[in-house]
């Protein structure tokens, strides 16, 4: 077994752009959670749709960009549909109320998928521009995840400026701190958690959009997925955006480094990381103490 | 004095002159009204090998309307009931449970994942059913798992790797990486390809397993690009195929080393497109286009395309073939009982329904038969929709392939 930089560097390459699904995923779990106390267990069938979509815009449009630009506003508008006509109606309520529903959603939206689209399954190419590969020097990759890579951190830069340069953002963040506060200014807090929800639901679909050319598409493809975000979102703190962040590259270098070295433990060494964060830190990396309670 | 009124006389002489008269011109409709003939079929409709699984629901669908058309078996209608196991053995085991005790199926044909089929011919055991897996295992015929009502129609991982891995050590290279799927099928196929691969004086240079179902690839690769093996041998089944090859060419590993796998699927190829299976090579139990050279096949063919207007898969012909059996095997023991029937196939063991001949092997039930080496199309060489492989070889049936009945523990 090779231990150098050399051997493992391509590997690090490799899980970083597993990290970057794991980080749109548990972004928009965070945000939701953050601001409305819902456990999004739909995100996964979300996740799924974005993959869908892409591949149906695809064969609408015949273009790539326009397909990927289109899928995540679709499934954004869906989960403001989610969030207008079921969520809405549970506030109040126990929290576990959003997370059965949401969770039977997700059962659905799976099942009607299959119904639509066939239980088989869907490949997607990525567009002929990003086809190829890229010689990285010590790795040859393939320029499609170089683009996911890209692709990511843009939306993130643009989510940060989102938050922390628009007043919507600041409500946003207020909300999150202190809901009657900020309604006791006269501030529809509604209408945040609408476009909040989403926000959330968009970014699940450009996970799914973006991995429906590396990994296809097919109805189960969230199923996996969505415990691995709630993975991420725990170890980096419910709740916290910088924390999904951090912890969602932190989960793709364990996948990507534990495949190098055993590839059999890969899946167990997430929870084995979970279990580890949470004894060491009960909130998660950057987590509050009291939010997830 | 008991009397019968004259009206009420002829009135009963009519309908039982009637009912004679019907038994007469519509026999068959009358049998028919006899119990069918059930047949259970558990497979994963949904999941990863979600495409095989209909292409052998297609195949069993031509078997039984085949055997219906002729009459049916021993005069009775032949019913084929089909069930999800959703490629879970606790769920496979249920199907068939609730198959044979409130279904009242008496034969078993189907299974296609390798653990899921164990846990089939576990409840087929304890029912005393007879069951013809259509699923590629070494165990499901060999002791101590395998009985003497248990046939196993399809190829197994000893022979698709002892045949596909000797053609690629002499062909592709000697210096490999296996990549493989960690479950029954995959390890024993990665077992009979490392063995295959010192026989023919190679060298291994990896192995990896990763689990059964994944899409995602690409955490593996970047340790097989840095070896540089001859050859990338992947024992990816169903859907993982296709997620598998997508991510080893967007790598470019398709250009510093030679892909080939123990199997080819055409479902998966139809599916993957040429350009995916381009030069990739596999082994296969059946193509369509051996039509032109086999008639059972062609015959196979022509069904289906009437039918479903597509020929069928490498697998549908597994299902169908095993209904077929069943039929064969009533036929020749007169009899529906689990027992008389595996015996009447054990005397009468050559068939031939859609490959030429194939016989069971006393010992362990297994289907002996010829599989062909081939090739993936590439874009532009493809003939239709479904002409996907170039055909590279044949390799003729020979028990040699297989473990010995010794092997197997049988004594």
């Amino acid at each position: 077994m090779d231990f150098s930089l050399a051997a493992v560097l391509p590997q690090i390459f490799t899980g970083l752009v597993l990290g970057m699904l794991f980080v749109l995923l548990a972004i928009g779990l965070s945000l939701i959670f953050g601001l409305m106390t819902v456990v999004n267990f739909s995100h996964g069938a979300l996740y799924m749709l974005g993959a869908y979509f892409t591949v149906f815009f695809l064969g609408y449009t015949r273009n790539f960009w326009l397909a990927l630009l289109l899928a995540p506003l679709m499934v954004g508008t869906f989960g403001l549909l989610i969030e207008r006509f079921l969520i809405r109606r549970l506030y109040g309520r126990s929290p576990d109320d959003p997370l059965l529903l949401t969770f039977g959603l997700s059962l659905v939206l799976i099942e009607t998928a299959k119904i639509i689209w066939g239980k088989i399954g869907l490949t997607l190419d990525p567009p002929r521009e990003l086809a190829g590969t890229v010689n990285l020097g010590f790795m040859i990759f393939p320029a499609y995840r170089l683009f996911v890579i890209a692709v990511t951190i843009v939306v993130l830069f643009g989510l940060w400026a989102f938050l922390t340069r628009t007043n919507v953002g600041l409500i946003i963040r207020a909300g999150s701190r202190d809901p009657l506060m900020v309604r006791a200014l006269g501030i529809n807090l509604n209408r945040i958690w609408l476009l909040v929800f989403g926000i959330g639901c968009g970014l699940a679909g450009l996970a799914g959009a973006l991995a429906g050319p590396m990994r296809g598409a097919y109805a189960e493809m969230g199923v996996t997925m969505v415990i691995e975000s709630f993975v991420v979102v725990v170890v980096g703190g419910m709740g916290s955006l910088l924390g999904a962040v951090v912890a969602g590259i932190l989960m793709g270098q364990v996948v990507g480094i534990t495949t190098y070295f055993a590839p059999k433990a890969a899946e167990i060494m997430v929870f084995v990381v979970m279990a580890v964060v949470l004894l060491v830190r009960p909130s998660g990396i950057f987590g509050e103490a009291g939010l997830a309670e | 004095m008991a009397s019968i009124s004259r009206r009420k006389f002829l009135g009963a002489t009519g309908a039982t002159a009637g009912a004679v008269a019907a038994h007469g011109l519509f026999p068959s409709v009358l049998r028919a009204q006899a119990e069918p003939l059930r047949i259970g079929c558990p497979l994963p409709l949904t999941g990863p090998f979600a495409a095989l699984a209909a292409d052998m629901q297609r195949g069993a669908q031509l078997a039984v309307d085949e055997l219906n058309a002729k009459g049916g078996v021993m005069g009775r209608k032949v019913e084929v009931l089909f069930r999800d196991d959703e490629l879970k053995p606790a769920v496979g085991a249920q199907r068939t449970k609730e198959l044979i005790e409130n279904q009242k199926c008496q034969f078993i044909v189907g299974g296609l994942a390798a653990h899921v089929q164990m846990a089939i011919n576990e409840q087929t055991k304890k029912a005393k059913v007879l069951f013809i897996s259509t699923s590629q295992s070494d165990e499901i015929s060999a002791k101590p798992d395998t009985s003497p009502i248990t046939f196993h129609e399809a190829l197994n991982p000893t022979i698709t790797s002892r045949v596909m891995g000797t053609w690629i050590a002499q062909n592709l290279g000697k210096k490999w990486w296996i990549i493989y799927a960690d479950y029954a099928w995959g390890k024993q196929n990665n077992a009979v390809l490392q063995d295959t691969l010192k026989k023919q004086g190679g060298t291994l240079l990896g192995a990896t397993p990763y689990p059964l179902g994944s899409a995602e690839f690409s955490a593996h690769l970047p340790k097989i690009q840095a070896a540089k093996p001859d050859v990338l041998v992947s024992v990816t089944p169903g859907a993982d195929n296709i997620a598998y090859l997508k991510q080893a060419r967007s790598f470019g590993m398709d250009k510093t080393m030679k892909l080939a796998q123990p199997l080819l699927w055409i479902s998966y190829l139809k599916e993957g497109g040429p350009e995916l299976y381009s030069d990739i090579y596999g082994s296969i139990n059946w193509y369509w286009e051996l039509q032109d050279t086999i008639p059972s096949a062609k015959k196979f063919v022509e069904a289906s395309m009437k039918k479903f207007n597509m020929p069928p898969g490498d697998y549908g012909a597994y299902s169908y073939s095993g209904v077929l059996e069943v039929g064969r095997g009533v036929e020749l023991a007169k009899s529906t009982d689990a027992e008389a029937v595996a015996n009447a196939l054990r005397k009468s063991p050559v068939y031939d329904h859609f490959k030429g001949k194939e016989w069971w092997r006393a010992c362990d039930n297994k289907a002996m038969q010829d599989m062909w080496i081939v090739k993936g199309r590439g874009p532009g060489k493809t003939k239709g929709d479904w002409g996907l492989m170039d055909i590279v070889a044949k390799v003729a049936a020979d028990e040699k392939y297989d473990r010995t009945c010794a092997e197997k523990g049988f004594v």
